[in-house]
């Protein structure tokens, strides 16, 4: 029973960080109808951004590591982060709005192997040690052990995540949001600027990026600029079990890609837990191709 | 008119590919072969990448070897130069550099890898065209046993293993062992087999063993089943990067019993990873480096003047492997591929580093020393030494 529980646990705060990279994928999706593969390394440079600062505050500051200076990181991580999705939407996706959606997933994959390989040229190929941010505290009840930091990924993730069904259910911003999502042409000929509305999509989707980034560094901290592959195409595989383009279902999804990864980790199919993801993802689409709370829609005469 | 134009493109591009090589190679040859008194020795290694420290400490090793001997005159009046590739830690990689220091470089011998995987698949290229390959480090069997132009510096795993588990039974008294596995690593999954079968012939069970895949950082769910079975001592058969941050998770998750690894932990990012959660563990090792033998004192105080910081066993055995190659150059009196190759194959009691070196008809060393690291408070210590060769 404890190792099932305690798999459990493993499993929630691994899912917590694919649910917020896969919130971004799901965000763009809803919107443009376009797979941002970049999205998966926009949370690599979220990493990268945090090991620089993070380093640069341990130099500087005796060492001191403290809640106020990981926020700080944090929220530099989420600002830069922010500002890459907003040139990476406006000079790769938007000129490319009008011409066939197979041209914007093509420039995706384009910019993810930039992001990529132009990380390796930057920050080296070689992997990277995340700084120590909070001292780290085991804690345990009942046999089963957990660390501060499992339990602070896990409430960053619920805030970020109640803060953006916030934003879009609740905010006339995200009223446009929802709008653009439902049909694009007819929300601008209502008067939603379109643009600004797909730029800002794109700067959350980031931001959120940028905070899963964070919050990987503090669980497992070796990164390398290559980081970004293998959680971002699990994500996506989040997003299409919760229903693509469904804002809950992206944080279910994730949730459940984590438990089961955890569950198959610890079971003597270990090696096939990466294998995993993808049956999951043929399944889902063989049975239910809108996923778990995706809404049948048929095609549009 | 817009076919036409692609035509010409693609004809123009295809002249511009099909005109390089050639042109580049030559290039190549002269640059190498214009300074026809050197002797060209190629090194392959992994100077960037996931395991990048293995590359760069091997490099500074072999180094220190070519200086001392270029400042010692050379090998009758011709200096050694060493051309260095990195393989970027990719086994695939491994294979195409060792292609080019032989097809391109045209070098008598190369050195390289530490990584098995590297050596198994770079060791096929250089055994066809007959150019003596010295793996460093790579410990396990299957290296030698392609071909009669591959040698090794370093013990096997059929020897490494057996010291790692008879440490845990008869040293740590352990009873109750756990491995876990690197599945997608030549040296991890050969290492993993010896432990097991000694670990149980010796008074002790194996009663849990767990995989995982290089390149993952997420090892809580495997850990968690290990615990669960209640071990006394756990094996970490695989490389520094991944040992540290399993150490790490496992005492995150109240594990507390100690963790014993083989060569594949010897780096100097090994404490900087793992911090305070790797006190306690052990690992085998080729050499130590606060070892009071003359030799090894001698060569440490050499590395530092050369390089600032303590050499590690890959540092040894890269100036090992590239000295031994030295002087079987010395003794075979040429370049000539098939007598080096002979001259390699009959080294026989030569002092290194790493213990006295005398290879066996299977181009491997035959019993050579080997030592057991404790890490306590953050520090090396040393726990352990066997050493067959010194008897002698």
């Amino acid at each position: 029973m404890q190792p099932l529980l305690q798999n459990l646990l493993n499993g929630i705060a691994s899912g917590a960080i694919y649910a917020l990279i896969a919130l971004g994928y799901t965000m763009v999706y809803g919107i443009l109808k376009l797979i941002n593969f970049a999205h998966g390394d926009i949370f690599m440079l979220g990493s990268f951004v945090g090991y620089y600062a993070g380093g640069y505050m341990v130099r500087h500051m005796n060492g001191q590591s403290s809640f106020g200076s990981a926020a700080l990181i944090l929220l530099l991580s989420m600002i830069c982060c922010g500002i890459f999705g907003f040139i990476n939407e406006r000079v790769a996706y938007r000129p490319l709005r009008n011409s066939p959606r197979i041209a914007s997933l093509i420039t995706a994959i384009g910019v993810s192997f930039f992001l990529e390989y132009g990380g390796q040229m930057v920050f080296g190929p070689d992997p990277k040690f995340f700084p120590t941010l909070i001292p780290k505290k085991i804690i345990n009840f009942g046999g089963i052990t957990t660390t501060n930091y499992q339990i602070i990924v896990l409430i960053v993730a619920l805030v970020f995540m109640a803060l953006l069904q916030y934003i879009v259910y609740a905010t006339k911003f995200g009223r446009a949001m929802r709008a653009v999502s439902f049909n694009l042409e007819t929300a601008a000929l209502m008067g939603i600027p379109t643009d600004r509305i797909i730029s800002m999509t794109f700067i959350i989707g980031s931001t959120l990026a940028g905070v899963a980034g964070i919050l990987y560094g503090l669980s497992y901290p070796k990164i390398d600029p290559l980081m970004g592959i293998m959680p971002g195409l699990k994500a996506f595989v989040a997003a299409v079990l919760g229903g693509i383009g469904n804002v809950p279902g992206a944080v279910v999804g994730g949730l459940i890609i984590g438990v089961i990864e955890a569950f198959v980790g610890g079971s003597s199919f270990s090696n096939y837990r990466d294998a995993i993801a993808f049956v999951i993802l043929i399944v889902i689409l063989l049975f239910r191709p809108s996923g778990l709370f995706g809404k049948y829609q048929p095609e549009k005469v | 008119m817009k076919k036409q134009l692609l035509v010409l493109t693609v004809v123009a591009l295809s002249v511009l590919l099909l005109g390089c090589p050639p042109k580049e190679s030559g290039g190549g040859g002269t640059s190498g072969g214009g300074s026809t008194r050197e002797i060209l020795v190629g090194e392959y290694g992994s100077m960037t990448g996931a395991q990048a420290t293995f590359g760069t400490s091997t490099h500074q090793g072999a180094v220190l070897a070519v200086e001392q001997v270029n400042a010692a005159g050379g090998i009758k009046g011709r200096k050694i130069k060493l051309l260095t590739e990195d393989d970027q830690s990719k086994s695939e990689e491994a294979a195409n550099t060792v292609t080019k220091l032989i097809s391109q470089n045209s070098v008598i011998a190369v050195l390289g890898e530490v990584a098995s995987s590297a050596s198994i698949a770079a060791a096929p290229i250089a055994q066809s065209n007959k150019v003596p390959m010295i793996t460093p480090s790579s410990t396990n069997e299957a290296v030698t046993k392609i071909g009669d132009y591959i040698f090794r510096m370093c013990f096997i795993d059929n020897y490494q293993g057996p010291v790692m588990a008879r440490f845990a039974t008869q040293t740590l008294k352990s009873k109750r062992g756990a491995i876990l596995t690197d599945v997608k690593n030549d040296y991890s999954t050969g290492l993993t087999k010896v432990i097991r079968e000694t670990f149980n012939t010796t008074g002790g069970k194996i009663v849990g063993e767990q995989s995982y895949s290089n390149g993952d950082s997420d090892f809580h769910p495997q850990l968690t089943t290990i615990k669960s079975e209640n071990p006394d001592v756990i094996f970490i058969p695989g490389y520094y990067g991944d040992a540290a941050q399993i150490v790490s998770q496992a005492r995150d998750l109240g594990i507390t019993v100690p963790f014993v690894g083989g060569d594949g932990w010897e780096s100097p990012k090994l404490l900087e990873i793992g911090g305070k959660a790797l006190n306690g563990c052990y690992y085998a090792n080729h050499y130590f480096s606060g070892d009071p033998d003359p030799v090894v004192r001698n060569f440490v105080t050499q590395y530092q003047k050369r390089w600032n910081v303590v050499p590690g066993a890959l540092d040894a055995l890269g100036f090992d492997a590239a000295s031994v190659l030295a002087d079987a150059i010395k003794r075979a009196g040429t370049t000539d591929e098939p007598k080096l190759r002979d001259a390699i194959a009959s080294t026989k009691d030569f002092r290194g580093v790493t213990g006295n070196i005398t290879l066996g008809p299977d181009r491997n060393p035959v019993g050579k020393k080997i030592v057991v690291i404790a890490i306590k408070d953050g520090q090396l210590t040393l726990a352990m030494t066997i050493d067959p060769s010194a008897k002698k």
